[in-house]
């Protein structure tokens, strides 16, 4: 492992090290990942479109895709202003909430499932009052985006927070002395500096919300066609039996997940450029 | 606060600037609190209250009696049991991989670290679903597995597995931008000196890293106990056997034992904020902040 590969240097190890996590690395990930890619490649090609285009998997989709690009986008917006609030403000128990953003993150999706269908519910402490309305959530897929926009929440928090420290405060009191309002001063100073920020969380929170299982199938009711997610139906298929069913739409589930990982990976080069075009 | 004015307006507006304590920025300001706030009660302290007034609704006696069954007890058990395993696994991996990456330049180190990324896209039910098609009844292995009386699918093995996967990035990720920022001359300098690899990781790089050693545990630890979509897979759900707390919760959930599932849910929670508390202690101490 010498010469070109890398770099000559004086610590030891590199040998054992790399060898023993591309090791693990293949044991667990890559290995595993291969098996789907195979077992969806022994279908016939009209096997995978027949599995795919089910009119069950399509209608599976759309909730999966509407639901969390729903919950992305309330993300967006009650996630701004929630990074807003605590870089900006200064109030009693500000620490105390900027700790808990990271709840969803930390709290077991089966926890969440529950504890939202129970306050969600028709008899649900804020169930009972939309029920007065005649809006259900529990059960409905209002429930499944209710669900997905709290585990995606820390996404778009916790990637504006820093690019909203960073705008330079000196800027807007310039601009404000300048006659500009405060509209304008969002627009052309605080938007283009967070941007690349909210397009990031935007798109991690929904790469989450798309995969995610745990919490949806508490509160979801699960009828199929109408709340029925694609992870779920994933694991219906497995329960039949039918591995190469559930690995055609898991493989089709990976795809989607490497085309939004390089989405983010292309945002967060984007707010790198932005970084230095700043001046810092 | 409206445009351009007369310069002594200006002027006298620009004196009064250090408080910016107008009308409208205070109604602003309480805006966005109040939105803040009303948002997270609703989503987030309403269900985490939520978990330990169900749990506590039929009197402090049965709370604490749900902790006695043995499908609980069992529960518990297993769930710490996969923790044990999977977080020094981790951990040996995280240190391996970081060591690698970060104190040497190697051609395709970006695609290496892309790939231990990897597991964190991959939605938890194909992180299940993966060992199935390996070790399962018509998977690469099964027959073999079979003939040998080796059970991995719906089982404490395919549990341990899927754990692993899902927790995998968790250590390693924490721990590679931290020791390329560390840099390697006080390592180089012990090697030159005469000390072994090993004394030289253990008394210059581990009290470096040992901050960031911790947030990775607290964090792949957290997700270990509380997985439940990848488990739920390879699990078979069977009861006091195969179940970790999480898919014991589901089980309890689904019989209408709410005092149960909110109980086993409490310690879930409390886990959660333990988390948190070790998390944010962390960031305090070390200044260190998650990206």
């Amino acid at each position: 492992m010498n010469g070109t590969i890398r770099t000559p240097s004086v610590l030891p190890g590199f040998g054992l090290t790399l060898g023993f996590s591309t090791f693990f690395l293949s044991a667990i990930v890559l290995i595993p990942l291969a098996a789907l890619v195979t077992k969806t490649a022994t279908m016939g090609w009209d096997d995978l479109v027949r599995t795919l285009l089910d009119p069950r998997a399509v209608a599976s989709y759309r909730l999966s895709f509407g639901a969390s690009l729903l919950a992305a986008t309330l993300n967006g917006v009650f996630g701004f202003i929630i990074a807003w609030t605590l870089t900006r403000y200064e109030f009693p128990g500000r620490k105390l909430i900027d700790a808990l953003i990271d709840m969803p993150f930390a709290l077991p999706t089966a926890v969440s499932g529950i504890a939202l269908t129970a306050v969600f519910a028709e008899n649900g402490w804020i169930g009972q009052y939309l029920a007065v309305y005649g809006i259900k959530v529990a059960y409905t897929w209002i429930g499944v985006v209710v669900a997905l926009t709290l585990i995606g929440l820390p996404f778009v928090v916790r990637s504006v927070q820093p690019a909203l420290m960073e705008v330079q405060r000196d800027l807007e009191d310039a601009a404000e002395t300048l006659g500009a309002n405060r509209i304008t001063i969002f627009r052309r100073i605080i938007l283009p500096t967070v941007a690349p920020a909210m397009a990031t969380g935007f798109t991690m929170a929904f790469a989450r919300a798309v995969g995610e299982y745990g919490s949806v199938i508490f509160i979801a009711g699960n009828l199929p066609m109408k709340t029925e997610i694609t992870p779920l139906l994933i694991v219906i298929k497995l329960e039949q039996f039918d591995y190469a069913g559930a690995a055609a739409l898991g493989f089709a589930m990976l795809v989607l997940s490497f085309v939004l990982l390089f989405s983010i990976n292309l945002l967060q080069a984007w707010g790198r450029r932005h970084h230095v075009a700043a001046g810092r | 606060m409206a445009g351009p004015g007369t310069s002594q307006e200006i002027l006298a507006e620009i004196a009064s600037r250090p408080g910016r304590d107008t009308v409208l920025s205070f109604v602003v300001k309480a805006a966005f609190i109040a939105t803040s706030l009303l948002f997270l009660a609703a989503l987030l302290f309403a269900p985490l209250i939520t978990v330990f007034a169900t749990a506590l609704s039929k009197g402090a006696e049965l709370y604490f009696n749900s902790f006695r069954d043995s499908d609980t007890l069992a529960a518990i058990r297993l769930t710490l049991t996969v923790a044990a395993i999977v977080v020094p696994a981790n951990v040996i991996f995280g240190i391996a991989a970081a060591w690698a990456i970060a104190k040497f330049e190697f051609r395709g180190k970006s695609f290496l670290i892309t790939l231990i990324d990897l597991p964190i896209a991959v939605s938890p039910v194909i992180s299940g679903l993966i060992y199935v098609l390996l070790f399962g009844m018509q998977g690469w292995f099964g027959l073999w597995l079979q003939e040998h009386d080796i059970s991995i699918i719906f089982a404490v093995p395919g549990i341990v597995l899927a754990t692993m996967f899902v927790t995998f990035p968790y250590v390693a990720r924490e721990l590679i931008p931290l020791m390329q920022q560390l840099g390697n001359d006080e390592e180089e300098a012990a090697i030159t000196l005469g000390a072994g690899g090993l004394m030289t990781f253990f008394h210059v790089t581990l009290p470096k890293i040992r901050w960031g050693l911790l947030y990775g545990v607290i964090l792949s630890n957290a997700r270990a106990m509380g997985e439940f979509g990848a488990v739920s897979v390879v699990s078979g759900h069977v009861r006091g056997v195969t179940t970790t707390m999480p898919l014991h919760i589901e089980i309890l959930y689904q019989e209408y034992n709410f005092v149960g599932a909110f109980a086993v849910a409490s310690l879930l929670t409390l886990l959660a904020v333990v988390t948190l508390v070790i998390k944010t202690l962390v960031e305090w101490r070390t200044g260190y902040k998650r990206k």
